[in-house]
């Protein structure tokens, strides 16, 4: 297969002099090859999308029934709604408090494993392990592992002579347990695109510091550190967009609870619409949010654009 | 890449053979998937909820009516309980393509629009299978009526009940001279019980399900004859004060460490199988856990608190989910094997819950089961949640409840702060124009 498209590539730049058909078939023959895609991409993203926010102003149920139109009340309604904004603060809670820690642990385990010799592999293998796991694996353990009274992490904590602490039950500590564990399940993936990163980096680089007199430390700071300066902007634009789409931890581990303190913004809209079946106020809920995660992803774009003027 | 393209690169394959090739293959496998139904075989799909024991034994129940029908092609399901399954088998009935029978929560009935999302059961074919009002509860019968029409079947009421562990009862004193638990009552009774069994545990002395301590709540503020909804059901008349009452109570057990501050359902189930706890509170359907477990154990009654053996439940029912084009011969089957599950649910009843159809509840064959036909009186008793189309099993109340009642045990909210909240959230909930 990787032979057919190499010479084919080949074969299409020596002949590109020698091409008989006209500018207009080839473009209608792209048509065609995108055409397939083209459909599926309408059915299924863009139609939901106009569809969706089109029932926000509608009070569609999922029971059906004939939906009326309701101008602006959802959108009202969702205003003075306090559950949509603690939500969606508990939502960015998750994301500010997981970020920094899956972007600073991954690349601290990306430079051990780099520089360990005979045993990487096992530091490899035991840093990306917890990334293959299924999330309903990882929370039942750790759900055992926060239990008070008999659960592994409050038994050494008693047994250290330190205080239980409610890993699930305390409101101000529940979130913190499911950032350490979206942490140990993971960033493995984080780590292996540092990884990857650092072994890019070419070596006569560290040569020309290294005889210019420069320590480890220094190596690091000017040397490694700025080569994975867009690794780093890579991997926190993925986090971020990871962190904010956060709910499959939170509903397994918690429900949302304890009071609802850790409830993310995608549960409030899940339980809105398919629970309580008000699927138009859910749609409009979600244009919200889609209208943040927009506001954010520009910002981030306005960075790095920014930044890449900066280096040029 | 124009014509020319794959002349210049001939390979053994053509690709458009390859694609006409893999387009035939995946059409073949779709084909696969397709139910295998005979000609002249009635097709009777059939979703439910039923996780642990219960499951296997459903699953049990099944192989054993495919044996005997074998001109009917049931097809079983099983999804995750509460919202995960209500919110596919809504999907499915709003589609119109529903399976052609499901389980359903009675308490959940009126929410989950029977008018749209169910087909009303044909009166004369259920009384053909022997279906009728008289083998049935009054109460329960009832609830499966909505405007005149049958939209349920019931087939069990599950009560919220104690269980207790022989062993450690026994060394608490707390065993009659049949090895039974002594009913105790009022109060002060519980707590002399509970704090009898600590004695032997010396840790907790019944377990309960702290994060979402609904159950056990609304048993007690219906033993107290709190009252939720008016006569409409539109209006919120929560008594505050016994509301505060019950909740005061749970705090109070919970702070001297009869109860546990903290336990979500797992925990409440393992506490008591690791004998943390002599007591447990809790529906009756993990007698297959413990009775696996071989723990030495046998269930009550939820004890009279307050004056009454009122408690917590509800009914599991079958329900025809709406399809457009419901075929008659598929709902004679669907009928006659709900007829067969009814008829046989003695077998289910293994699983504690007790039957609704009375010709089994009043068998000798239930009778002789225990532990699951100790607690059988309370049936008349059982309190079904308030009918609204946010409330039952599962349901955004019982998610409000939790929310609001799970930190009085934990000591982080006062009890009215709690009932306030719930209040709220409940009044909230009624102000939403109904979806349903």
């Amino acid at each position: 297969m990787a032979v057919n498209v190499s010479s084919t590539a080949a074969g299409r730049s020596g002949t590109a002099t020698a091409r008989t058909g006209s500018p207009r078939t080839e473009r209608l023959a792209g048509l065609w090859f995108v055409l397939p895609f083209l459909a599926l991409f309408a059915a299924f993203m863009i139609w939901p999308v106009v569809s969706g926010l089109w029932q926000s102003f509608f009070n569609v149920s999922l029971a059906g029934g004939e939906a009326s139109f309701l101008g602006l009340d959802n959108w009202t309604e969702m205003i003075g709604d306090a559950a949509v904004w603690d939500s969606l603060w508990n939502t960015v809670a998750f994301t500010l408090m997981s970020t920094p820690p899956l972007v600073a642990i991954a690349l601290v385990m990306a430079l051990l494993a780099n520089r360990s010799g005979w045993f990487g592999w096992l530091l490899r293998f035991a840093y990306f392990a917890p990334f293959v796991l299924p999330v309903a694996v990882v929370t039942l353990i750790w759900v055992w592992m926060y239990q008070p009274g008999f659960g592994l992490v409050n038994a050494f904590l008693t047994g250290i002579g330190l205080p239980e602490v409610g890993w699930l039950n305390d409101e101000s500590v529940a979130m913190l347990s499911v950032v350490i564990t979206t942490t140990w399940w993971t960033v493995g993936f984080n780590f292996l695109l540092y990884l990857a990163a650092l072994q890019g980096i070419p070596q006569h680089l560290y040569e020309a510091a290294a005889v210019d007199g420069a320590s480890p430390r220094q190596r690091l700071w000017r040397v490694t550190l700025p080569m994975l300066r867009r690794t780093t902007g890579l991997i926190v634009v993925l986090q971020l967009v990871a962190s904010l789409k956060i709910f499959d931890q939170i509903y397994l581990m918690l429900d949302g609870g304890p009071n609802n303190s850790t409830r993310p913004i995608i549960q409030y809209i899940y339980e809105t619409g398919f629970t309580s079946y008000r699927i138009g106020y859910a749609s409009a809920i979600s244009y919200m949010f889609f209208a943040v995660i927009i506001l954010i992803s520009v910002a981030q774009f306005r960075l790095f654009s920014g930044r890449k003027e900066e280096s040029q | 890449m124009g014509t020319h393209g794959r002349a210049r690169h001939p390979s053994p394959l053509s690709r458009r053979a390859f694609l006409a090739g893999s387009a035939a293959t995946g059409l073949a496998l779709a084909g696969c998937g397709a139910p295998d139904v005979a000609a002249g075989r009635a097709r009777v799909r059939q979703w439910n909820l039923f996780g642990g024991g219960d499951g296997a034994r459903l699953v049990q129940m099944h192989e054993q009516f495919q044996d005997e029908h074998p001109r009917t092609a049931l097809q079983a399901y099983t999804f995750a309980w509460g919202a995960p399954f209500y919110t596919k088998l809504a999907m499915s009935a709003a589609g119109g393509r529903a399976p052609e029978v499901a389980t359903l929560h009675l308490s959940r009935l009126r929410g989950f629009s029977p008018t749209t999302l169910l087909d009303p059961f044909p009166r004369n074919m259920l009384t053909e299978a022997g279906i009728t009002e008289e083998k049935f509860l009054p109460d329960v019968w009832r609830r499966c009526l909505v405007d005149g029409d049958l939209y349920a079947v019931p087939l069990d009421t599950h009560p919220f009940v104690t269980y207790y562990n022989t062993e450690i009862c026994a060394e608490a004193g707390l065993l009659d001279a049949d090895g039974r638990l002594a009913p105790f009552s009022g109060v002060d009774g519980l707590v002399d019980a509970l704090r009898a069994v600590r004695e032997v545990t010396g840790q907790f002395g019944a377990s309960v399900e702290t994060t979402n301590p609904w159950r056990l709540w609304y048993s007690l503020y219906r033993q107290l004859d709190g009252e939720f909804f008016d006569e409409s059901g539109t209006e919120l008349i929560l008594d505050d004060d016994k509301a505060v009452q019950v909740l005061t109570l749970m705090r109070d057990l919970a702070d001297e460490g009869l109860l546990p501050r903290f336990a979500d359902y797992p925990a409440c189930v393992a506490m008591f199988s690791n004998g943390q706890a002599g007591l447990s509170f809790n529906g009756e359907w993990e007698v297959t856990t413990y009775t696996t477990a071989e723990l030495p154990f046998s269930m009550a009654p939820f004890p009279d608190v307050y004056g009454s053996i009122r408690t917590a439940g509800d009914s599991h029912t079958f329900v025809l989910p709406h399809q457009r084009d419901r075929s008659t011969e598929d709902t004679r089957a669907t009928v006659e094997y709900i007829a067969w599950m009814l008829e046989h649910s003695v077998d289910w009843a293994a699983g504690g819950h007790i039957p609704a159809y009375q010709p089994v509840a009043t068998s000798d064959e239930y009778l002789a089961l225990t532990p699951q036909s100790e607690y059988r009186e309370v049936a008349d008793d059982v309190q079904f949640d308030p009918q609204a189309w946010f409330s039952g099993s599962g349901s955004q109340m019982q998610s409000e409840a939790a929310a609001a009642f799970a930190g009085v045990t934990s000591g982080d909210l006062p009890p009215e702060q709690a009932v306030a909240q719930f209040r709220a959230a409940v009044l909230k909930l009624l102000d939403t124009p109904s979806p349903v």
